[in-house]
């Protein structure tokens, strides 16, 4: 079962406390922007298999979004963050290389 | 005016445990940014008593009590009849400042469980680790299938606050986990 710490509560929230938001960190494309951008930000994701940035939302708790990073194979979570955060903070890609040496953000 | 009447009008039942619905309970929502000074005084006003810090619950000399629900969200309660007067103070406490402050008190129904370990009811209820709830500390999670903050007051009770359209849900669940025989022991 998956465990998340909510950064907001602090609570430590299971799964079926939380309601998954999808891929973290999308661009979305401002005026001016063409089809194929727009259809990159809403439909086109990745789908690693590994580390991934989640958002997550404390949906059975203090109802505040957040974000995660863990990984999608193993389910080991290298940490959560808050939801006002353009990119994964430096403590996250610490704890992820730690742990997966080989693994770039890219 | 109509009489007020709770979700479940006190209904009770025993089995290891005993589980009673509370009956009226006054309770008020404050959404707030509870780090404004301008928050602090409103409540410290309105109702005697502090902020309490995350997931915590102010407990003063008054039987009424705070409780944190978020970082933007508070949770007074108070008797029944009182819950008016609380939102009054409150929204002349916060003036001008963005808030909410609303009467909630008919929208939730309250249930408490008396056991000689309310964690054998608990538990098999919700996911939230019981083993590091300490008393008094406010814990929002889901019974089963619905959402619903409780607390320990001590070992032996626990209160339990959800919403009032799903009461009856809420009392089935508490009195099939508390049948007589059906402790687990794990704790
Ligand atoms: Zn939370």
């Amino acid at each position: 079962m998956l465990t998340l710490t909510c950064p907001v509560c602090g609570v430590d929230a299971c799964e079926t406390e939380l309601a998954a938001g999808g891929e973290a960190h999308l661009k979305r494309y401002g005026p001016g922007s063409s089809d194929d951008q727009f259809e990159e930000y809403m439909f086109m994701r990745p789908n690693v298999k590994g580390v991934h940035f989640e958002r997550w939302r404390h949906a059975m708790g203090c109802g505040k979004w957040f974000l995660a990073a863990r990984d999608t194979a193993t389910l080991e979570v290298f940490g959560t963050y808050p939801a006002q955060t353009l990119e994964p903070p430096a403590d996250i890609l610490k704890a992820i290389k730690a742990k997966r040496p080989d693994w770039s953000l890219t | 005016m109509s009489n007020a009447f709770s979700a479940l009008q006190g209904v009770s039942d025993t089995g290891f445990a005993h589980v009673k619905e509370m009956g009226l309970v006054g309770m008020v929502t404050l959404k707030a940014d509870l780090d404004a000074a301008i928050t602090k005084k409103a409540v410290k006003s309105a109702i005697g008593e502090g902020i309490p810090a995350a997931r915590g619950m102010s407990d003063g000399s008054k039987p009424d009590g705070v409780a944190w629900m978020a970082p933007d969200e508070l949770l007074f309660l108070c008797k029944h009849e009182e819950a008016e007067g609380v939102v009054n103070a409150l929204t002349k406490g916060m003036g001008d400042a963005h808030h909410l402050a609303v009467n909630v008190s008919d929208a939730r129904a309250v249930f408490t469980i008396e056991a000689r370990d309310v964690r054998e009811v608990l538990g098999k209820l919700t996911p939230a680790n019981l083993a590091d709830l300490k008393p008094r500390e406010i814990r929002r999670s889901r019974f089963a299938q619905v959402p619903a903050a409780f607390w320990m007051n001590s070992p032996n009770h626990a209160t339990v606050i959800c919403f009032r359209s799903v009461a009856q849900y809420m009392f089935d669940l508490l009195v099939t986990a508390a049948k007589e025989g059906a402790e687990v022991r794990y704790y």
